[in-house]
């Protein structure tokens, strides 16, 4: 385990990319197989054990140390993989500390009953930094700011490959990755895989700046909507199908319905959706499908997901990358006619001359599950990347509502020392007068020196304390961008926003001529 | 003891200007200028200037005239370790706590009761100053500076380790410390010595002054030299000492790709370590960690406990759990920015204010 903490705290410390990239090649050259396999495959991602529930993490460390304190501790250091390392009691002559391979076997046969007990051991065996090192890869998600493409990266570097090399045969193989580091090594041939449901990487677009359009002439492009879900690439081929979110991460397990209905022969680009009776739902109802491992029955059935499809890159043997976008979408179509899969359907192209047409169409688009316009080049091949020209975003605008400022939390991470989390209110008539009631949260959309300026603020104007919470007196407008607002029984003013983010600091208004809720039901799209 | 029927708080009183004394009518570490300071250590939250008359021991009076000059206060009462001072009737003493040189517990005593003012303190040894002494007492003034369980400071010895080993990792480049200037980059350079380095060490301008008046005030430090003026290859594979605050200033530019080490308790945790934009984070603290202060509390057995700058609420928590009677203290000046790693406070007075 000591190897691989020492690596995961020089990348946590290493702020420049380059670094990071050297820390991982020394890593990969000083490491034996398997230890460097299943670090590599814990930083890309790739290991599926068993992992511990931040729950079960919390119960072991409140069995062997105060829970006051504990939760304290957690609250100062936002982190919960840290703050038990830190806390955990030593108990000298303990065990023999277990390397990375160990855990990592140990859990893909352990039960789940047995998982708080293996936990337990190990704790007590590892010093501060191996215990975080274990609970990081154990609680899933190791979050220190190293990509999985940063990992292959560091991996082709070391050997001086070609990370499209690796990319592509990326997805045909498993941790401890032997084959592969032999090849890396001139060892052994590259690894044969079955080169079929692999992922290709996706064509991405730049948001419209003011003045684009201007320089853009509209026959030259084809406009879609652009749907509030998330882009995904569904791979199908030789009876498999694996379905990838936009930076090649896997996510075929957490939607098997799509997967299931794609028993053809096609590599495809679209938007994810939860789709009720051919509506999108909200963002919201997507979320809850997002970042599971399993999903149950009752989910799949009362969160149904879909994929509206926008672009074909394969067809059976076919490459039609080259293509032109124009020839793409007839194929797409033919293709979609003779194929009618399940759960999916085609993203419509929206017809306009001019670009005026176009702007009058995307004011107009209030409705669920539409962020905006996607302007593409009807002669722009398929790349990899993003390209500057062929494709643009034009997000529709924003919402905007001055509300109050009511509580700032503690961030976590980075912002551990700020209060960067911010819940605000507007006006409304109550039993007392008027009253403010919460709104919505947001903890971005400001800069580096006002967090510094909002912070002083919180502290400067607190009026009550619930351990992280601060609840603050009402003097401070935000004004807050918003992409819509939904009804919700969840929140205590019957709304919530999408997508909240602060969009300016009010400092000169006063708090008493902030929007009213009011203002905010007028917003709702039914 | 013996108990007297007056309660500690009666006499001994938080105020604005900080804890008063009301039978010696002085303040102790007060926030603003007063006419009487009993004055606990040189760091700027508890040494401030303007004061009329000062009582401190020699060393911490010597640190206040460095800084401050003719604002280090009217009169001078210097009061060594182990000798008392009558104070308006109240017994004024001095006992080493092991922060920096010079860095005392107040011993106050008055009808009977005898009441601890520890100022900042820390338990373990430190080349470049007189280690703590524990003094039993019926009230015990603690610092919480540290004071959650997650703070358990390793060993001295293995974290400077740390920074020797980089040196040798990597020989072209400049480790800059980032350390305060009064007292961690004297321990520090001391810690050095007895790490048995002994290459000049480098120094950023600002910490000179109080470095040298270690010295002269009987620690020795080796050779130290300054940087400036040294061409940048002169300073490949040195140790270069800044005030935090330099670190990230263009100051910083004139050495030869400086690998960030900083030395500090906060640097335990890693998210405030990168926040710090530390690339070696190295604990060294000259605060007591969780263990320091909970064994302190029972070492001293005081009846009462009053906690005071840092995370004052778990260890009232834990005092209360082991049967004493517990009280949180806010004292203006020391309050949260301590607490939330002095970042602010930190970065914009080099030197002040060290953890």
């Amino acid at each position: 385990m000591k190897p691989f903490a020492e690596l995961l705290d020089r990348l946590v410390f290493t702020p420049a990319r380059n670094g990071k990239l050297r820390h991982l090649a020394a890593y990969f050259e000083a490491t034996p197989d398997p230890q460097r396999g299943y670090a590599l495959a814990a930083l890309t991602g790739a290991l599926s054990f068993r992992a511990a529930k931040a729950g079960q993490v919390r119960a072991l460390v409140e069995s062997r140390v105060d829970p006051v304190l504990f939760r304290w501790s957690y609250d100062f250091v936002g982190d919960l993989a840290e703050t038990v390392a830190l806390i955990w009691p030593q108990r000298p002559g303990a065990n023999r500390p277990p390397d990375l391979a160990e855990v990592v076997e140990t859990l893909r046969e352990a039960k789940r009953d047995e998982v708080p007990g293996l936990l337990e051991g190990w704790l007590d065996a590892l010093d501060s930094d191996g215990r975080w090192a274990l609970l990081k890869l154990i609680t899933g998600g190791l979050r220190i700011g190293v990509s999985a493409r940063l990992a292959k990266t560091g991996l082709a570097e070391w050997r001086g490959a070609e990370l499209s090399e690796i990319e592509e045969i990326w997805h045909g193989l498993e941790p401890p990755y032997t084959e592969l580091f032999a090849w890396l090594e001139g060892r052994a041939p590259k690894p044969e895989i079955d080169r079929r449901a692999v992922f290709h990487p996706l064509m991405l677009a730049n948001p419209l700046e003011d003045g684009d359009l201007a320089k853009l002439s509209a026959e030259d492009y084809l406009a879609e909507w652009k749907w509030d879900g998330i882009r995904v690439q569904l791979a199908a081929g030789g009876g498999q199908a694996r379905l990838f979110s936009r930076s090649g991460d896997e996510i075929s397990h957490t939607f098997p319905d799509i997967v299931e209905a794609a028993g053809f022969d096609a590599v495809l680009d679209g938007e994810l959706l939860v789709l009720r009776e051919g509506e999108v739902a909200p963002f919201n109802d997507l979320q809850q499908r997002l970042n599971r491992k399993s999903v149950t029955a009752k989910l799949l059935d009362a969160h149904p997901a879909h994929l509206r499809l926008y672009d074909i890159l394969h067809r059976g043997e076919d490459d039609l990358r080259p293509l032109s976008l124009a020839e793409r979408r007839d194929v797409l179509e033919a293709w979609y006619r003779e194929t009618l899969p399940q759960r999916m359907d085609l993203s419509p192209l929206v017809p306009f001359e001019t670009w005026d047409d176009l702007a009058a169409l995307r004011a107009e688009a209030r409705q669920n599950g539409i962020e905006g316009l996607m302007l593409k080049r009807r002669d722009s091949a398929y790349q990899a990347g993003r390209p500057k020209g062929p494709w643009f975003k034009w997000k529709r605008d924003a919402l905007l509502l001055d509300t109050v400022l009511m509580y700032a939390q503690r961030g976590h991470g980075k912002r551990s020392s700020f209060y960067s989390d911010y819940t605000f209110g507007t006006w409304r008539a109550g039993a007392e007068g008027e009253e403010l009631v919460p709104v919505g949260k947001a903890y971005f959309g400001f800069t580096d020196e006002e967090l510094k300026r909002l912070d002083k603020w919180v502290r400067d104007h607190t009026t009550e304390r619930f351990g992280p919470v601060r609840a603050v007196a009402p003097g401070l407008v935000l004004e807050v961008a918003f992409d819509a607002v939904q009804r919700s029984k969840r929140h205590k003013s019957g709304l919530a926003m999408r997508f909240p983010r602060i969009h300016r600091i009010r400092w000169d208004k006063p708090a008493a001529e902030a929007d009213r809720l009011e203002s905010l039901e007028k917003l709702v799209e039914e | 003891m013996k108990a007297a029927n007056s309660r500690t708080e009666d006499w001994l009183k938080v105020t604005p200007k900080g804890l008063y004394c009301e039978p010696g009518d002085f303040y102790v570490d007060p926030a603003r200028p007063v006419a009487r300071a009993v004055i606990t250590h040189g760091h700027a939250d508890h040494a401030r200037p303007g004061h009329d008359a000062v009582l401190a021991t020699p060393e911490t009076l010597e640190i206040m005239k460095a800084r401050y000059g003719d604002a280090a206060g009217r009169r001078h009462q210097p009061l060594a370790y182990g000798r008392t001072q009558d104070v308006g009737g109240v017994t004024v003493g001095f006992a080493p706590a092991g922060h920096v040189l010079g860095s005392a517990q107040a011993v106050l005593e008055w009808q009977g009761r005898r009441v601890v003012v520890s100022g900042d303190y820390k338990r373990r040894p430190d080349p470049t100053c007189a280690g703590f002494e524990v003094v039993p007492c019926d009230v015990f003034i603690t610092e919480a500076t540290f004071g959650l369980p997650v703070f358990r400071h390793p060993p001295d010895a293995e974290e400077v380790g740390k920074l020797l080993q980089a040196r040798e990792t990597f020989p072209e480049r400049c480790l800059l410390v980032g350390a305060y200037a009064l007292g961690k980059a004297q321990r520090l350079i001391g810690l050095l010595r007895a790490a048995g380095y002994d290459r000049p060490i480098y120094l950023h301008g600002a910490l000179k002054k109080l470095t040298d008046l270690y010295e002269t005030l009987g620690v020795p430090l080796g050779e130290l030299r300054p940087v400036l003026g040294l061409a940048k290859a002169e300073l490949k594979g040195e140790i270069v000492l800044a005030p935090p605050s330099a670190l990230a200033d263009r100051w910083s530019r004139r050495l030869p790709e400086p690998l960030t080490a900083m030395a500090s308790g906060w640097m335990t945790v890693r998210q405030r370590a990168r926040q710090r934009g530390a690339e070696l984070p190295l604990v060294i603290s000259d605060h007591a960690d969780w263990d320091e202060l909970t064994r302190t509390l029972e070492d001293v057995a005081a009846s009462e406990v009053w906690v005071t700058h840092g995370n004052e609420e778990a260890l009232v928590h834990y005092a209360r759990g082991r049967g004493f009677a517990a009280r949180a203290l806010s004292l203006l000046g020391r309050g949260e920015e301590e607490q939330e790693g002095g970042d602010a406070a930190e970065a914009e007075t080099p030197g002040e204010g060290a953890a």
